[in-house]
């Protein structure tokens, strides 16, 4: 066993398929300083042509790594601020994810966006705490969210030999965790959900950050429910086998997910479920509120983050 | 061909796309073109002029007026006009129709629906091109319209500061849909582009010639490393801003001003360094070429719905479909 920062697997990442492929390349603000850890060393090792700071010019650098993934390379674009993916959807969701079928297959499109940081940064408050993931996964965009450093490593290589534009979101309350992981750290295959904690009675699917809040919820009810937790790990396309294995298994649902309720990847789940899985009881959803700005006070923000408290009552609505 | 003269080149590229307009015009008049095209006629120097300084390895980025760039860069007229009816023979296989006709194999990265688009894919694709230092250039079509495009402006920025290889032609109609560009822009087409600090000049858009040697010079100091260049052709669009404008026959534009620009038309001007016996035979065969396109396009074979969302993910992952029951 050894311990793996979730931060120092998103790099060791980055370097290790630099190292492995010439094409990758990587562009953001501050990268070659490494700002926010991720970027750490790349550009000491692989220099200027490879690594590249960019000007405060989300929308022009995003597009250029459309055009320079067209003429063959595999960029990485890092974006320090969720909600600096409202300024390039364009250049995302209009331009790099429509290429591909819009051209009727002539060209691939293989960029990966890197938000190291997303959701809620305690104090941020409202323009730096969304974690705006359903909207990528609603448009169609490949999109992960790694819930550990074993998770964050293998998804972020994943993404980055996609043939197609993927979103990474790594969670911010994450970004500082240690995981204990054994053996080879390898690729883990987008649209594979992981189940954390098995168990009978009711499943948990919890993503991101609230990976971890459910498996806490778990082993706290344990003398109540076996609780069975399963992360998705990819947004979209959507590992649908394994939640409905799942959730047909126990017969009960709670989806934990820090998106808005409105439109949000919980919601997706429910959906789904209501349409196709055989339940035994109604299914529930743990959510931000709909259309949540963060505000600053930290007890506000908190009160807007899906939390223990809320996944154990809703638990305990679907036992009933 | 090549051996041909250069005026000989440009009358050619200049008919075929005039030509090419006027028969999908007509097509779209009568419904056998859905969704309707931003027709190109008056502006055929440009395209031309800009693309006859490159070469097949060379990229493109267009815009929604775009047939004349596709063609020009090389594309078959024949699988273009199959892509505008919409058939599993055009150059998308049906799937991008007039604002995303593309051929990439020829380096044209696209026709693009949104103003400006293009420009930061031409950078990124000259970006790409630089690292591998091997000399091929990106040309960033876009009208004038698009000068008031942030991204644009940014990725000016971007390619002067890292001296890429990219030619950014603004194709200055005069308009922006309705709006006359001195409604529009603070200042002049030319300063703006030098004060990113890019190789900027005006070229007269109705003279193929005037363009070809402007893009001559730009491209090459591209290959020589010399870093980026913007040229401004002032040109005309003969037409409305889309077809729609043939039915409902808006008027925002002087008969007079139409006029003027009508009796400057490049395609006249160019056929006078043409001589007649071989202006003629050009015509004649691209009509045989256009004729044969229309028969070609028209007997193309319509995309089965079923497949409607194939090539939307390069690894072929299928999205659920929109019902399940």
């Amino acid at each position: 066993m050894a311990a793996l920062a979730y931060i120092t697997a998103l790099n060791q990442a980055l370097h290790d398929e630099m190292a492995r492929d010439d094409r990758v390349c990587v562009f953001g603000e501050d990268v070659r300083i490494g700002l926010t850890q991720v970027a750490k060393g790349l550009h000491d090792r692989f220099g200027d042509g490879r690594v590249v700071d960019t000007p405060l010019s989300e929308q022009a650098f995003t597009s250029l790594a459309t055009g320079a993934a067209m003429a063959g390379q595999r960029p990485v674009v890092e974006y320090q601020i969720p909600s600096l993916l409202y300024l390039v959807f364009e250049q995302i969701a209009n331009q790099a994810h429509k290429f591909s079928l819009m051209t009727g297959g002539q060209v691939e499109v293989p960029v990966t966006y890197l938000v190291p940081g997303s959701g809620s940064r305690s104090g941020m408050a409202g323009q730096h705490s969304d974690h705006p993931y359903s909207l990528f996964a609603h448009v169609g965009i490949k999109t992960v969210l790694p819930a550990t450093a074993s998770d964050a490593y293998g998804l972020l290589l994943s993404a980055v030999r996609d043939p197609d534009p993927v979103a990474v979101f790594a969670p911010s309350a994450l970004m500082g965790t240690v995981e204990e992981v054994s053996g080879e750290l390898g690729p883990v295959p987008l649209g594979s959900a992981r189940i954390h904690r098995t168990g009978e009675d009711v499943t948990v699917v919890a993503t991101g950050q609230c990976v971890h809040v459910a498996l806490a919820v778990a082993e706290a009810m344990a003398d109540e429910a076996s609780i069975e937790v399963v992360d998705p790990r990819t947004i979209y396309p959507v590992d649908w086998e394994t939640i409905r294995a799942s959730a047909e298994k126990t017969g009960r649902l709670v989806v934990i997910d820090d998106a808005n309720r409105m439109c949000g990847f919980g919601g997706e789940v429910l959906a789904t479920a209501a349409e196709q899985f055989d339940l035994t009881a109604r299914p529930r959803r743990v959510t931000r509120p709909d259309g949540a700005v963060i505000p600053y006070a930290l007890v506000l923000d908190q009160a807007l983050l899906p939390d223990a408290a809320q996944l154990t009552d809703a638990i305990r609505a679907v036992l009933k | 061909m090549s051996a041909e003269p250069r005026a000989v080149r440009l009358y050619r590229t200049m008919r075929l796309i005039r030509e090419f307009e006027e028969r999908c015009l007509a097509m779209s008049l009568s419904g056998e073109i859905v969704g309707g095209i931003h027709p190109y006629i008056g502006q055929e120097a440009v395209a031309a002029g800009i693309c006859a300084a490159l070469t097949e390895d060379d990229v493109v980025t267009s815009t929604h007026r775009g047939h004349g760039h596709v063609l020009a860069k090389g594309a078959d007229p024949k699988r273009m006009l199959a892509e505008l009816c919409g058939t599993t023979a055009g150059l998308n296989r049906g799937r991008g129709g007039s604002m995303h006709a593309a051929d990439v194999s020829l380096g044209v990265y696209g026709a693009n629906g949104i103003v400006g688009a293009g420009a930061p894919i031409a950078a990124g694709a000259a970006w790409s091109f630089q690292r591998r230092g091997d000399g091929r250039v990106a040309v960033a079509f876009f009208g004038d319209g698009a000068l008031s495009q942030g991204v644009v402006l940014e990725a000016f920025n971007l390619a002067a500061l890292w001296q890429l290889p990219v030619v950014f032609v603004c194709e200055n109609n005069g308009y922006a849909t309705s709006l006359p560009l001195n409604r529009a822009l603070a200042g002049d087409p030319v300063e703006r582009a030098a004060g990113f600090g890019l190789t900027a000049r005006a070229v007269d858009g109705m003279d193929a010639d005037a363009v070809a040697d402007a893009a001559a010079e730009a491209v090459e100091r591209c290959r020589r490393g010399g870093g980026p260049a913007f040229l401004e052709c002032r040109t005309y669009r003969f037409n409305g801003h889309h077809s729609f404008e043939e039915q409902v026959g808006l008027n925002y534009r002087d008969d007079a001003e139409v006029g003027e620009w009508r009796a400057r038309d490049p395609l006249r001007t160019q056929s006078t360094r043409v001589d007649g016996a071989t202006a003629g035979a050009i015509d004649a065969e691209i009509s045989t070429l256009i004729d044969e396109a229309v028969e070609f396009a028209r007997a193309g074979r319509a995309p089965d719905p079923a497949e409607a969302l194939h090539h939307l993910y390069a690894d072929g992952t299928t999205p659920r479909p929109g019902v399940m029951i």
